[in-house]
């Protein structure tokens, strides 16, 4: 049975039912138990489990990351939370140097570093440089790491649950602007496996591989294609390590275009994988060159008048899609049909972050 | 902090045989190396053997244990394999860690050794967490984290440390003091006058120092740091001064190279803390001097043991570069 759930309901659901069936869960970050619950992603837990399992902690992310990679050495399952991805960056000897590495250097026989980590991304109302860093492809370049990016409330529970119960560290990427979006979801233990794309439309003229929050802006170009005739497979990849080349690949043959839409910026990206990838793999198949649509090789700016174009989207990835196809198409539809200033997922989004 | 009056006494005899041991196994290293068989960076504990024979000794064998770069003596000291660990230097199947990890990355979770690593105090939050887990669990066990002087410059060491005390884990910080990182001296690392110690005890942990190479100081003073630990009281650190005799990273001397004095090393060296306790347990006729022979016979057999061990194991097959990855699945 599913339900209609926001994203950040989904992953409140997910923690509470992974807490319920194994009790050496926990559950900590700076503010999991403030009264905002990190956007309501940790609602109700502190109520449920208590504070011994559901606990703030002192500003100190290289250090706690230790901490919980300590404690999954003696049968934990942490899950740290950051309000957003670009705190993190203060922890990554732990996770690069530790976490990563801790089975393999040890030649398989250690504890499992059971720990995952959910970095919030951020876009729009003035993120700016340090508040809105996309780095997945970082992670993704670890052996040992896996890097999960659910798009819809749905994947928000399935993979968030999958990582839970996986015996491997994983970065669990989410993003700002999908916490309010609704879907359906469904009920009790259900888990989206890791390493397994979604294909989330079904075409012939291009693939468009997506992840996160473009996946949606992908969704949204489709009206528009479709009215000019065009048809895509829109694969979601939902893991970006390990990454479903099998899919991603079949497609890419099956269509020979490849759009591949990064919510970061494009000098190595995981969209950059992509292309390199489908260039040596399925190259005798394509038909255009393969294409990336990602962020400027920029910082981020926080005035709104300097971003009202900086982010890709709906669009862009329409314009592009049929720039490959050799058209031009109106995208003004897209354009016209959005109803909030460009730096807010919505009209429920009024800040302050 | 002064130190409690003893409530233990040192079981001295063991003391003595295991800091024979630990400097037996060290110099057979720096022996064996130039024959280019070890082939991985080593960091000798020779001079420092007096505060892993007495932390090992102190804690309980279900006790936890993490450490960094400097590690082998720790490693043996609570219970860690000796023929696996020499394997491991030496790059084999056998090896505690498969090949995978060198001198620097040790484990034995059969004995609570929970792993040792190469980055200056990255076990220190790791070991922190253990204490983390082992609270929450209501065990009466304690998790030792062993560094050095350098690791307390570290930002993980604050961050670690704070949150031991903010939630009274059952943590032991075990910091050896050698007044060196690789060739830094302490006065360009720390400020004149600081007591690391002292430091920590600001941070709110209870802090206790003394002379590593004083093996029942050390052992009193870890066993002290163990009781209020384990009464509820919250973490301890523990800082001891010592002395590496041998280069930072490799089997020489290294004292004419400029960054301490041979007269230094000397003045450390004529008070040698493995040769000391010997002399006085034999003053002491605590042990006679047949004893000390027939202990010193037995632990060259064990390492030569070992070497052998090592020396006739097979090497991983290259393909197993290739596994251990990850949990689950094919492990790739």
């Amino acid at each position: 049975m599913s339900r209609v759930r926001t994203y950040a309901e989904a992953i409140a659901e997910a923690t509470a039912i992974a807490m319920e069936i194994d009790e050496r869960v926990l559950c900590f970050g700076l503010g999991v138990d403030d009264p905002k619950r990190v956007f309501g992603t940790t609602a109700g837990l502190l109520e449920r489990f208590g504070p011994a399992r559901v606990f703030d902690m002192p500003t100190s992310e290289a250090g706690m990351t230790g901490v919980a990679i300590g404690a999954s050495l003696d049968g934990a399952r942490c899950l740290m939370t950051h309000q957003r991805l670009d705190f993190f960056l203060l922890a990554l000897d732990q996770i690069v140097n530790n976490a990563a590495k801790w089975r393999y250097m040890f030649g398989g026989q250690s504890t499992p570093v059971r720990l995952v980590v959910r970095l919030i991304l951020g876009r729009g109302w003035g993120q700016g440089p340090t508040h809105s860093q996309n780095l997945q492809s970082w992670f993704a370049h670890i052996p040992g790491l896996k890097v999960v990016m659910p798009a819809s409330p749905a994947d928000a529970k399935g993979l968030l649950l999958s990582a839970l119960f996986d015996d491997n560290p994983v970065l669990y990427l989410e993003h700002r602007w999908l916490h309010q979006m609704q879907g359906d979801v469904p009920e009790g233990d259900y888990r989206v496996p890791i390493g397994k794309a979604n294909r989330v439309a079904d075409g012939d003229d291009l693939t468009i591989v997506t992840m996160s929050s473009m996946t949606l802006e992908a969704l949204h170009a489709l009206p528009c294609l479709r009215k000019a005739g065009l048809s895509a497979d829109v694969i979601d990849l939902r893991t970006v390590r390990p990454l479903d080349w099998e899919t991603v690949l079949g497609s890419i043959r099956k269509t020979g275009r490849l759009l591949a839409v990064d919510t970061a910026s494009p000098t190595c990206s995981v969209a950059a994988e992509i292309v390199a990838t489908a260039a040596s793999e399925c190259f005798d198949r394509l038909k255009a060159p393969p294409r990336r649509l990602a962020m400027p090789d920029f910082p981020v700016p926080t005035s709104p008048a300097l971003t009202a174009n900086f982010y890709p989207r709906a669009e862009h990835i329409a314009a592009a899609a049929a720039s490959m196809l050799g058209r031009t198409i109106d995208v003004e539809d897209i354009v016209a049909s959005r109803t909030s200033p460009h730096d807010v997922p919505g009209e429920w989004f009024k800040g302050p972050f | 902090m002064t130190i409690r009056a003893a409530g233990h006494e040192p079981p001295r005899v063991a003391l003595l045989r295991s800091m024979l041991r630990l400097r037996c196994f060290e110099e057979a290293i720096a022996e064996r190396y130039p024959e280019q068989k070890m082939r991985c960076p080593v960091h000798l504990s020779v001079g420092q053997e007096a505060v892993s024979a007495a932390v090992g000794l102190a804690l309980e064998p279900g006790d936890l244990a993490v450490s960094g770069h400097r590690a082998h003596t720790h490693y043996l000291a609570k219970g860690g394999s000796m023929p696996r660990l020499l394997a491991e230097i030496y790059g084999k199947r056998t090896g505690c860690s498969r090949g995978k990890g060198g001198s620097m990355h040790l484990i034995d979770e059969t004995v609570g050794f929970k792993g040792s690593t190469a980055i200056v105090a990255g076990t220190i939050p790791v070991g922190t967490g253990l204490g983390l887990s082992l609270s929450l669990r209501n065990t009466k066990q304690v998790a030792c984290v062993f560094f050095g002087d350098a690791a307390v410059e570290e930002g993980v060491f604050f961050e670690a440390v704070n949150f031991a005390a903010v939630r009274r884990l059952p943590v032991l910080y075990v910091c050896e003091n050698n007044f060196y990182s690789v060739y830094s001296p302490l006065r360009v690392r720390q400020p004149e006058g600081r007591q690391i110690h002292e430091m920590v005890s600001g941070l709110g942990v209870r802090a206790m120092h003394g002379d590593g190479n004083d093996p029942e100081l050390v052992y009193r003073t870890t066993v002290d740091a163990l009781d209020s630990i384990r009464s509820g009281s919250g973490p301890a650190f523990v800082e001891f001064t010592t002395y590496r005799y041998r280069e930072h990273c490799g089997p020489n001397f290294d004292n004419d190279i400029g960054y301490r004095t041979e007269a230094e090393f000397l003045r450390w060296r004529a008070a040698d803390p493995v040769e000391a306790y010997e002399r006085r347990l034999l003053d002491l006729g605590t042990v006679t001097s047949e004893a000390v022979r027939d202990m010193r016979a037995e632990i060259a057999a064990e390492v030569a043991d070992a070497f052998a061990f090592a020396e006739h194991s097979a090497f991983p097959d290259a393909a197993e570069a290739y596994c251990d990855l990850y949990a689950g699945e094919d492990g790739t």
